[in-house]
């Protein structure tokens, strides 16, 4: 962002804070940008002349005579067709030395659509994946992270997910990305030749945390631009949003913010919801989906940040490693995708609602059988069958490396149901066990 | 003159603004931001600073910027036409606002100010009236909408004349009254009234005897809610709030029904725009939407305005009971409001409460509750707001503020269980956490009674004794192991069981399961209090629980069957045979 003729420079800060400088100045606007000793900045708070702004990359070393320039308005991405193929960091700057792009200057961070120019999702997306299409089954316009601790491999199952999903552009908004994360989704996305529908906006671990702030503004503002511009099915990736809210609180607490919960601002559930409410189906076929990232520490949901996530989201996926078959699986009991009932049986083969409950009410069966086990009782004849049951299940449909349709899903279940089971212990309706219960 | 001010501070939505005269706590003022005007409410006045909180962004305030204070608190529009209209927290009419996305200062208005309503006045010129009473009527959907002395007019009045039937505009004088000192007051078809006072203007407000059906088992049942009630719904996300709300919009017997969309997702509220306006009203047969008003303020909508939207709607409601409807308010999720409110107090560093929330929230919390009610208006006839509100616990955990304060307040609980939402027992209402007050009170006793079964509510006692029982065999058995305990521990837990799995679970997607009447409650706890008042013979616990869950699939097969259909009375034969295989003469 090039310094203009009429902004007013100012050289003598009255204040320096970790995040924060202020200053004395007239005229600026809430929310405008400043470059402060050569570093973007923007301004919080303003009383009467003194003026708050908050340093994105940190004050470390910002002298009190350090120069302030302010811009005059809040921070804008550039958007246009150009944007597609490209890599930028968190202000929005292309990354690598690349050329600046042509586009018109958009505020990030606008307003909301309003309700009543929205469409009630209903356009499947499918994954391959069972453990979510079977079971969890995502929407266009849906919002909703994994719950993962951080030592699963969710940004794979997350660029799997993405390069499936047959969206017009994938956008990916990198938060905390490690460095090599980074490049993983930059080979993923250019070995499958889908460099030129992907944005990335990535602001890595080596990178100042404050900045992260700016990351889901930025790719939500392409991703509004396409999806109502151009009308196009929009993916966005948020990566990692821990981190995102992380940052929350380093900014608060240093603006002596009164902390609540875990030490997170008080308007956690607002600041987020701003976000992921940005997801949308639009009537004339434009979306913004969003599939996030939520990592959790050793598991814990009632965390604020997963907790709050939960109120907003519509559902989480749960990654895990089942112990029995040593494979990743999107669990079944704690994972949930709240707008499935608008699109199983209904775009999906009529028996997938009742086969996705009977498989999972099986697997819970399962799960009671292995705490009797584990408590040293006897198991019924039932529960051996169960058990095993629940190991094919868990193998041939909920991890994360199957890639079927869905119809072959529902099959795979109805197998399954047959191998180790009787009709009336599967207990689905009856017209449904006569079209589809295999006959071997 | 109004007073005037110019801002001189801003944090966020917080805007502090210097002022040349005097302005009231709560007062509504404009701030100019280039050609906008950004709705504020004062919420703070120090000296000759008034603090305010601003409903919308305040992305590119300057301190300078000139405002203008309006006299008045923050007011709804009450008239005809409030029915069947989506507003957002302020009642602005979403439907009006252009464009895709919501823009700052475009604030439409409540009411239609165009169209023309067919008026028939209620009263003759010379008869006496005062606040609240009807003047006249006009058809609202299928609502008689009455047309009151506004709660405004505090006098005893004549009136002078009284337009003669045929069709007005809202803003036409229908009505013209002489107050004590013979000076003359028109009135309209429309008043204002701000949102954070209750509206007082009946005659008496007895404690609740009746109960409002909901067609939901485990609350008409075990947990009934009173007509002019209050209730709320905590639970961890997921557990089925939003669901059971929408469920009460559906089917609850109310004249009217309010949904205030606070703080959540703004999806679900598309969900009730696309499925309202097709599907019926159970009790008229007209489409839902029909007699359905919806304020939204969505969670990424202003949040400011989220504390006000449950006033709004809670005055839109106490306007409709005194036409004498029967109002059922709904809020999805008070928790929201509740942080909203956090978030300005903590925003003006004020002194905070537990979880940093303010204060004074219990209070906040039981003012607004005590707004609901059933009341006796000044003609004798009954009108009533039943509210029912979610909350959102942080952490699932209901020892906190938000949920201990609602728990004070409202007088049912319904405690939404992790454990029940996971094994998908829905509605996940835990039986035993759940309680009605009302079940208590000994008019609501007779009521039931003398309106369902003459023994109904010791039948109700006795099923929840059932399940209390039922889950203490089921620890033991979890302790013990299957073949630890003795068989009866075994038959206790499957005659809960039966209790949960016929009346407790519903399924709220199934278009005949989703809603009972009350006649269908009586004549179903009757068949499974048959099964908990038998004694079979079994060989063993293998032998008990299959039995058992065959009792079960044949009472879930009658929930699913149409009430006295042919289907239903052939799955009841079939349960009487099998009651007979195992009955101990
Ligand atoms: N009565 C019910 N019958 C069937 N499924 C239900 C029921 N209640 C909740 N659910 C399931 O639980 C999910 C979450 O419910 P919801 O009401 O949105 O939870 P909350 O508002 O408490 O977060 C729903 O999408 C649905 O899948
Ligand atoms: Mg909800």
């Amino acid at each position: 962002m090039e310094t203009k003729a009429f902004q007013r420079i100012y050289t003598q800060l009255t204040g320096i804070t970790k995040a924060t400088v202020s200053l004395r100045a007239q005229g600026v606007a809430n929310e405008e940008l400043a470059m402060v000793h050569g570093r973007l900045a923007q301004i919080v708070k303003i009383m009467g002349d003194l003026v708050t702004l908050q340093v994105f990359s940190g004050t470390e070393g910002i002298p009190t005579n350090a120069e302030v320039v302010f811009f005059g308005e809040p921070p804008k991405l550039k958007v246009g067709d150009d944007l597609a193929g490209r890599f930028f960091d968190a202000y929005g700057r292309p990354m690598f030395g690349d050329s600046e792009i042509e586009g018109e200057p958009r505020e990030i961070g606008g307003p909301s659509v309003n309700p009543r120019r929205r469409k009630q999702p209903s356009e499947l997306i499918a994954t391959g994946i069972a453990g979510i299409d079977l079971n969890n089954t995502l929407v266009t316009g849906q919002k909703i992270p994994f719950f993962a601790d951080p030592d699963q491999p969710f940004n794979q199952v997350m660029a799997m997910v993405a390069l499936r999903a047959q969206a017009d552009k994938i956008i990916l908004g990198g938060m905390g990305l490690s460095n090599d994360d980074f490049l993983f989704f930059k080979n993923v996305f250019e070995n499958a030749g889908a460099l030129d529908r992907i944005i990335s906006f990535v602001n890595t671990t080596e990178q100042p945390p404050v900045e992260r702030l700016l990351v889901p503004d930025m790719a939500l503002t392409a991703a509004e631009y396409f999806a109502v511009e151009k009308k196009e099915k929009v993916l966005v990736l948020l990566t990692d949003m821990t981190l995102y809210a992380d940052a929350l609180s380093i900014v608060s607490n240093r603006m002596d913010q009164i902390p609540s919960k875990d030490s997170m601002p008080g308007s956690l559930y607002s600041d987020l919801a701003k976000i992921y409410e940005k997801a949308v189906q639009f009537p004339d076929g434009g979306s913004i989906t969003i599939i996030a990232v939520t990592t959790l520490s050793g598991g814990d949901i009632t965390h604020a940040i997963p907790d709050n996530t939960g109120y907003i989201t519509e559902g989480q996926l749960f990654l895990r490693t089942d112990s029995d078959t040593g494979k990743v699986i999107v669990d079944p009991f704690r994972s949930l995708s709240r707008l499935k009932q608008l699109v199983i049986g209904k775009k999906t083969r009529e028996d997938h609602p009742q086969v996705m409950n009977a498989a999972v009410r099986l697997y819970a069966d399962a799960a009671n059988a292995k705490t009797k086990l584990e408590n040293g009782f006897d198991l019924t004849e039932y529960d051996e069958r169960a058990l095993k049951f629940a190991h094919d299940y868990s193998e041939k449909l909920l991890a994360i490396d199957v890639n079927v349709e869905v119809d072959t899903m529902l099959n795979t279940a109805w197998q399954l149901f047959a191998k180790y089971f009787s009709k009336t212990e599967v207990a689905i309706k009856n017209e449904m066990v006569e079209k589809y219960w295999p006959v071997n | 003159m109004k007073t005037q001010g110019k801002v001189t501070g801003i944090i966020s939505n917080l805007v502090v603004v210097e002022v040349d005269g005097p302005v009231a706590q709560n007062e509504i003022c404009f701030i100019n931001l280039a050609d906008t005007k950004l709705m504020a409410e004062v919420i703070k006045v120090i000296g000759k600073l008034a603090y305010v909180q601003v409903f919308e962004s305040t992305r590119g305030l300057r301190v300078g910027a000139p405002v203008e204070f309006q006299g008045h608190m923050l007011e709804v529009t009450l008239g005809p036409g409030l029915l069947s209209k989506n507003y957002d927290g302020l009642q602005h009419d979403l439907d009006k606002m252009k464009g895709i996305f919501l823009q700052r200062g475009d604030y439409t208005d409540a009411l239609d100010f165009d169209s023309e309503w067919d008026f028939t006045p209620l009263v003759e010129p010379g008869a006496q009236v005062s606040s609240a009473d009807w003047l006249g009527e006009v058809p609202e959907n299928w609502v008689k909408h009455k047309i009151i002395v506004p709660f405004t007019f505090t006098d005893k009045y004549t009136v002078k004349s009284i337009v003669p039937a045929g069709r007005y505009k809202v803003s036409d004088t229908i009505a013209v009254l002489l107050d004590s000192k013979g000076e003359k007051h028109n009135v309209t078809m429309y008043q204002k009234w701000p949102v954070k006072k209750a509206i007082t203007a009946y005659k008496e407000k007895p404690r609740p005897f009746k109960i409002l059906e909901t067609g939901i088992r485990v609350m008409d049942t075990l947990n009934p809610i009173a007509e002019g009630g209050t209730g709320f719904i905590p639970g961890p996300f997921g557990c089925g709030k939003t669901v059971l709300q929408h469920a009460l919009a559906k089917q609850a017997n109310a004249d009217m029904i309010i949904m205030a969309a606070c703080g959540e997702r703004a999806n679900e509220v598309v969900e009730i725009f696309t499925e309202f306006p097709r599907l019926d009203d159970p009790r008229t047969g007209r489409k839902l939407m029909e007699r359905t008003t919806i304020i939204c303020n969505t969670s990424n909508m202003p949040v400011a305005a989220r504390e006000a939207s449950v006033y709004t709607a809670m005055t839109i409601a106490e306007y409709y009971r005194s036409m004498g409807l029967k109002v059922l308010l709904l809020a999805d999720s008070t928790s929201r409001w509740a942080q909203a409110l956090r978030e300005m107090s903590n925003r003006l560093e004020e002194l905070p409460g537990p979880d940093a929330f303010p204060m004074d929230l219990p209070a906040i919390i039981a003012n607004f509750y005590a707004r609901a009610g059933f009341v006796y208006l000044n003609n004798g006839s009954t009108g009533s707001v039943t509210f029912i509100g979610t909350v959102s616990p942080a952490g699932g955990n209901l020892k906190e503020p938000v949920t201990e304060s609602t728990k004070k307040a409202a007088r049912c609980f319904y405690a939404l269980s992790q454990q029940r939402a996971d094994s998908k027992r829905y509605p996940a209402i835990d039986p035993m956490d759940s309680y009605s007050k009302y079940l208590e009170y000994p008019e609501i006793q007779d009521y039931l009674n003398k309106n369902i079964n003459h023994a109904w509510v010791d039948m109700v006692m006795k099923a929840k004794n059932i399940i209390q029982r039922g889950r203490e065999a089921f620890e033991q058995i979890n302790i013990l192991g299957d073949d630890g305990v003795p068989l009866d521990y075994h038959d206790r837990y499957w005659k809960a069981e039966i209790i949960d799995f016929a009346i407790l679970q519903q399924d709220a997607f199934d278009k005949i399961d989703c809603n009972t009447s009350l006649e269908r409650q009586r004549y179903m706890l009757e068949k499974v209090m048959q099964v908990c008042d038998t004694n079979f013979h079994f060989d063993g616990f293998e032998q008990c629980a299959s039995y058992y869950k065959r009792i079960i699939n044949v009472l879930k097969q009658m929930n699913y069957s149409e009430f006295q259909s042919e289907e239903f009375y052939n799955y009841e034969k079939e349960f009487e045979a099998i009651l007979n295989e195992r009955r101990l003469k």
